[in-house]
């Protein structure tokens, strides 16, 4: 094969992977935190595509036309809501539903994933229509025989890999990075010892949230076009490659993004058949890597005491 | 016999209802013509939600329109009420949809689906329960060939003319490298086997065939490989969202092809969606264009009148047709299911908005004009009176 037509492929792979990866990260944090599977994260990160893009309607009428400030601004107002949003879910949904069952948890967020969706199409003016994303990125590429290397896909990966790094550090080396480990490995003991468990579960999800939101701005600027039903398959395979890389674990989640970005890339390539079934493919080894490590790859390395 | 044991007070009560019942139904007879018109309901099935609503809105709110127009006239025998129902563009749907209409008795007859895929999974319901159905948009040929139903007819026109039509017009235009993208419903795999049986005759070569899930977001992997075979053409066979997300991620990746789609794409959504990605970008679609259509002026005057929120769309004018066609066959012979099929096998030179609809022995109706368009500064326009066809612009490679 080509090797520029090799190096192109890597890049799709690379910008799927950290797509999802961000969505997994999001993922594994509510699990850990609070051990719920917060299924309308896909469509958080939706809304949160539409929320950008509303301030970039919004600020181009009032006149600026400023990429950097646009995109800035777009940055700030999205996360700024998103993390609202989730704070609001973990407050009025999550929080008091944790004496029930987990599948109550789950039952509650996935119909409230619906309920965003479902609003996006119909409150948003026509919704429905798939809706362009403005390119704010420089859009300046280099062609290296078939590889084209675009500046912005460039400054995307950098940026997302900027943000898993700042979490991992905010997570590793932060006495509220402390906090959240604390309340994920052992709740009464956290709370024993002096953290205030209810504000940390609400700081987890409003910053998983603003993962999202992110991603989602990200989504955006990469495929210039949004809709309603960008964040359902997206929360679908996020979650999937957090629970292949194993749930609770950062690491696992980032790896489970990029290897089910992986996967697809080389079914679309290497299957002689239809492309369509790439996913079909993916998720196929995805079952299988489950059934030979039921708890991920990455294991969590808590044991619990009976 | 016995003798009767019900006191004298009951019995007088119950002579008196009764002679009050008989008294109430004389009046009633009489009185009628004073009294409101019998109401007949008839349906309307369309993706009212989903990525194609904008079009399932259009044909709805059309098939309102003349519904209303009907009931606003006053020599009309019965007043109609419109139970209009959503398939989502799902096969699934679509059944649930079906079922629940043709099940109710009160509904005489309908006007149904936009989605091809949709179609075909429900005209075995009509067929199974007798209801009379116009299809207003999905263009599928098997919709009214596969099978011999006297309950299905349908008023546009098919996608073996609109690819016959399309493979001409590319191929005249000097083409001859062709990347099919086709999405894996009925409709999309229908067009795709027309397209390249009608391009198999003209010389030109298909380089490669793709085949895409109706909801797929990630469209990079099948254009990093479409962009390795290097076709001059690419021709889509699938709905709106999807083009739009194909269109833009072409040109992310630098795909340099002339974007040729089918009437699954011609609709303002698909404009607003890609801005000013869209230009070039052919299409094709079965009937004139509403201005052009010979009631077109009318239809497009009475729309605005009711104020609908959107516009008709696309198959607006057809939703119309179809249902005036389902009107003035009920006003014919009456609110009945059976008549209505029978009546409506004898369809020939019927006058519509959309010209005269003949249905043939399948009940389809023979449209046969395909009008080309390509986008031209934000607008579908017609390929005659296109820059394009005067030379003034040039599409990706053409010579």
């Amino acid at each position: 094969m080509d090797p520029g037509l090799l190096a192109q492929y890597v890049m799709n792979g690379l910008m799927l992977g950290m797509m999802y990866a961000l969505v997994a990260v999001g993922f594994t944090l509510f699990f850990g935190v609070l051990d719920v599977i917060q299924f309308s994260h896909g469509d958080v990160l939706t809304v949160g595509a539409f929320v950008a893009l509303a301030t970039y309607i919004g600020l181009r009428s009032a006149g600026i036309s400023s990429s950097p400030i646009l995109l800035l601004a777009m940055l700030v107002v999205a996360i700024g809501a998103i993390a609202t949003l989730g704070l609001l879910i973990a407050r009025y949904l999550v929080l008091p539903l944790r004496a029930a069952p987990a599948l109550n948890t789950l039952l509650i967020t996935l119909t409230l994933g619906t309920v965003l969706r479902e609003s996006v199409r119909l409150f948003y003016p026509q919704g429905a229509d798939p809706k362009s994303f403005p390119a704010l990125l420089p859009t300046s590429s280099i062609n290296l025989g078939q590889f084209n290397l675009r500046l912005d896909n460039v400054i995307m990966l950098a940026a997302g890999a900027a943000v898993i790094v700042g979490l991992q550090l905010l997570l590793n080396r932060t006495k509220l990075g402390l906090a959240i480990r604390a309340v994920a490995q052992d709740e009464e003991t956290a709370r024993t010892m002096g953290i205030n468990f209810t504000a940390i579960v609400l700081f987890t999800f409003a910053l998983g949230s603003a993962l999202a939101a992110f991603a989602g701005i990200m989504n955006g600027l990469y495929y210039n076009e949004i809709n309603f039903g960008t964040g359902l398959l997206l929360g679908v395979i996020g979650f999937s490659a957090a629970i292949v890389g194993g749930l609770g674990s950062i690491y696992g989640a980032i790896l489970g993004g990029f290897l089910f970005a992986g996967l697809q890339t080389i079914g679309a390539v290497a299957l002689p058949f239809a492309g369509a079934y790439k996913d079909v493919f993916a998720f196929a080894v995805v079952i299988a890597l489950m059934a030979w490590r039921p708890t991920g790859l990455i294991r969590e390395k808590i044991s619990e005491r009976v | 016999m016995r003798r009767s044991t019900t006191s004298i007070p009951i019995r007088k009560m119950l002579s008196a209802t009764v002679g009050a019942t008989v008294l109430t139904g004389l009046l009633s007879i009489v009185a009628e013509p004073a009294f409101a018109k019998d109401t007949v309901k008839i349906g309307f099935i369309g993706p009212l939600t989903g990525g194609n609503s904008a079009i399932g809105l259009g044909g709805r709110n059309s098939a309102d329109l003349a519904v209303r127009l009907r009931n606003a006239d006053t020599a009309a025998k019965y007043n109609y009420d419109l139970v209009g129902l959503d398939d989502e563009c799902k096969p699934n749907v679509a059944v649930q949809a079906a079922t629940k209409m043709a099940a109710d008795r009160d509904i005489i007859a309908a006007v149904t689906h936009y989605c091809s895929a949709a179609a075909i999974a429900a005209i075995d319901i009509y067929h199974k329960f007798g209801l009379p159905i116009v299809v207003w948009g999905a263009v599928l040929p098997d919709i009214t060939y596969r099978n011999q139903y006297a309950e299905v007819h349908r008023v546009n026109g098919m996608m073996i003319n609109q690819n016959e039509t399309n493979t001409e017009l590319v191929s005249k235009l000097g083409y001859k490298t062709f990347a099919v993208i086709h999405d894996t419903t009925d409709y999309g795999k229908g067009h795709n086997q027309y397209f390249s049986q009608a391009l198999a005759g003209k010389g030109g070569k298909i380089v490669g065939t793709f085949g895409v899930t109706a909801d797929q977001q990630d469209f990079t992997a099948e254009l990093t490989q479409i962009k390795a075979l290097n076709p001059e053409v690419i021709y889509f066979a699938g709905l709106t969202p999807l083009a739009v997300r194909i269109r833009a991620q072409m040109d992310k990746l630098g795909v340099r092809a002339v974007f040729d789609g089918t009437s699954g794409i011609v609709s303002d959504a698909y404009i607003q969606g890609l801005g000013p990605l869209a230009e070039g970008t052919l299409a094709f679609l079965e009937g004139a264009p509403n201005a052009k259509l010979p009631g077109g002026k009318f239809f497009m005057e009475k729309y605005a009148a009711q104020k609908y929120e959107g516009p008709p769309e696309t198959y607006g004018a057809f939703a119309y047709a179809g249902m005036d066609l389902v009107l003035n066959t009920i006003e014919k012979v009456g609110p009945d299911r059976r008549k209505v099929i029978d009546d409506m096998a004898h369809v020939k030179d019927r006058d519509s908005i959309v010209g005269k609809i003949t249905f043939d022995d399948h009940g389809q109706n023979t449209v046969a004009v395909v009008t080309r368009y390509v986008v031209q500064d934000g607008k579908f326009v017609e390929w005659d009176d296109s820059e394009y066809a005067s030379g003034k612009r040039k599409l990706p490679g053409q010579k």
